[in-house]
């Protein structure tokens, strides 16, 4: 890495949730998987946007004030929520027929790697000194319409998580329509990563150069 | 008179042995039937196969389950908490099993095995090492792995109401996985917030019939902790 790439200022996750939630239209369908993707509800104002929660809810609506809590209204985090009027609870199985009936039209989810054909790799570091666990991740990577990766751009050791095919085992194919991370929004096409926006101050170059694959301007 | 009411939670669990395989319903703590999994801890029963989507986690009278040393298998989605690494350390001590399944995978599974469907096949985790063993078929124009039913002896739910028909309503986002488990198993245990007379509970609101459930216990225990 070059010292110019340190003088980067990279968004916070606030401001990149902030990103990635100015690009959900109303009317949309929305499950936000666990993480700074929760994040996200909080930058959608001022129109109709409908979170699905996968332990069977639609209709999902800000986090309580303490007073207001009730206590069987949690989120698939297992943080407690409030219900939107005209919200509706659901079984578990209808609550997955609907990702994976594709009926969502999107999911936004953390990731560690998405690879330039769309693969997403976010349930396991393939590391065996911990039990895996994989909650609804490939339900969501394999329903939805289209899925959002909200993730930093590198490792914490500068690695590239954008790369050209996915070290860490897949949650699911070729299933990654955008990338918001901290640097900058990439859109996966046929011809792989391009360029969307760089984040304020950050050029082309930059992104290019922690990027672990080809990346195409539009 | 058709009563499935029982007095208490010894009575409820009784006949469940060696070997059982245990359905759970809930999703974190919420809709977990925390009295009949506190009390099947206390059994002395061993090797049993637990079926949750958090077995594993912390919550919920998990922990006594995993201590108490009854378990030899867990099937779930999400085996961890926040708070706790004690199935970390049984897992890696070889002292439990774990069979790791996608979370919308694992409730098709049980919905599958109440509607007497034995197999299906579905797009979720195709081309991943979790379904590496799965027989596999392109439907459609896409890659699908075949996932078989999973049924089991005992299902524990916790409903909002029941009468004493085995009618069940539940409690917002308590229902979760309880509604599914009930009809998988040969015999389904419920606990519940509230009794209420034959007749007064509105047709149209019974979330699962009677028909499912063979035992249930009252336990007014009130509201859940996450």
């Amino acid at each position: 890495m070059s010292t110019t790439l340190n003088a980067i200022k990279a968004l916070s996750r606030e401001q990149m949730a902030a990103r990635a939630a100015a690009d959900i239209p109303e009317g949309w369908f929305v499950n936000l998987g666990i993480g700074m993707p929760t994040l996200v509800a909080d930058y959608v104002t001022g129109r109709e946007v409908i979170f699905h929660a996968e332990n069977g809810i639609l209709g999902v609506g800000p986090k309580p004030a303490a007073a207001e809590v009730n206590p069987w209204v949690i989120n698939a985090g297992k943080q407690y929520v409030s219900l939107l009027p005209g919200a509706s609870i659901m079984n578990s199985a209808e609550s997955f027929g609907i990702i994976r009936g594709g009926h969502l039209d999107l999911a936004v989810l953390g990731g560690y790697e998405v690879a330039a054909n769309g693969d997403l790799a976010n349930w396991s570091t393939g590391q065996n000194n911990i039990a895996p666990a994989v909650g609804g991740a490939m339900d969501l990577g394999a329903g939805a319409k289209q899925v959002w990766v909200l993730m930093d751009h590198v490792t914490k050791t500068g690695q590239p998580r954008l790369v050209e095919r996915c070290t860490y085992p897949v949650t699911a194919l070729g299933t990654v329509t955008r990338v918001y991370t901290n640097l900058a929004v990439v859109e996966i096409t046929e011809r792989g990563f391009e360029l969307v926006e760089c984040a304020p101050g950050v050029s082309f170059e930059d992104v290019q150069a922690r990027t672990g694959a080809a990346l195409h301007r539009r | 008179m058709i009563d499935k009411f029982v007095p208490d939670i010894a009575s409820a669990l009784a006949g469940i042995g060696d070997g059982a395989s245990i359905m759970l319903g809930g999703f974190g703590a919420i809709g977990m039937p925390t009295a009949l999994v506190d009390h099947l801890a206390e059994m002395g029963v061993r090797n049993l196969t637990i079926i949750a989507n958090n077995a594993g986690a912390a919550f919920g009278g998990m922990t006594r389950l995993l201590e108490s040393g009854c378990i030899g298998k867990v099937i779930c989605s999400y085996p961890r908490s926040a708070d706790s690494s004690l199935f970390d350390s049984l897992y890696r001590d070889g002292k439990i099993a774990l069979e790791l399944t996608p979370q919308g995978t694992l409730a098709e599974r049980i919905r599958c095995a109440a509607a007497g469907i034995p197999a299906f096949f579905t797009p979720t985790g195709a081309g991943t090492l979790l379904r590496a063993d799965k027989e596999t078929r392109e439907i459609n124009g896409r890659l699908c792995v075949l996932e078989h039913a999973l049924f089991a002896d005992v299902a524990l739910l916790e409903a909002w109401e029941a009468d004493r028909w085995g009618n069940l309503t539940y409690r917002l986002a308590g229902r979760n996985f309880n509604p599914i488990m009930a009809g998988a198993a040969k015999l389904t245990i419920a606990q519940t917030q509230h009794v209420v007379e034959l007749g007064a509970m509105d047709p149209d609101a019974v979330m699962t019939p009677g028909i499912f459930v063979n035992r249930v216990v009252h336990v007014p225990y009130g509201d859940p902790t996450i």
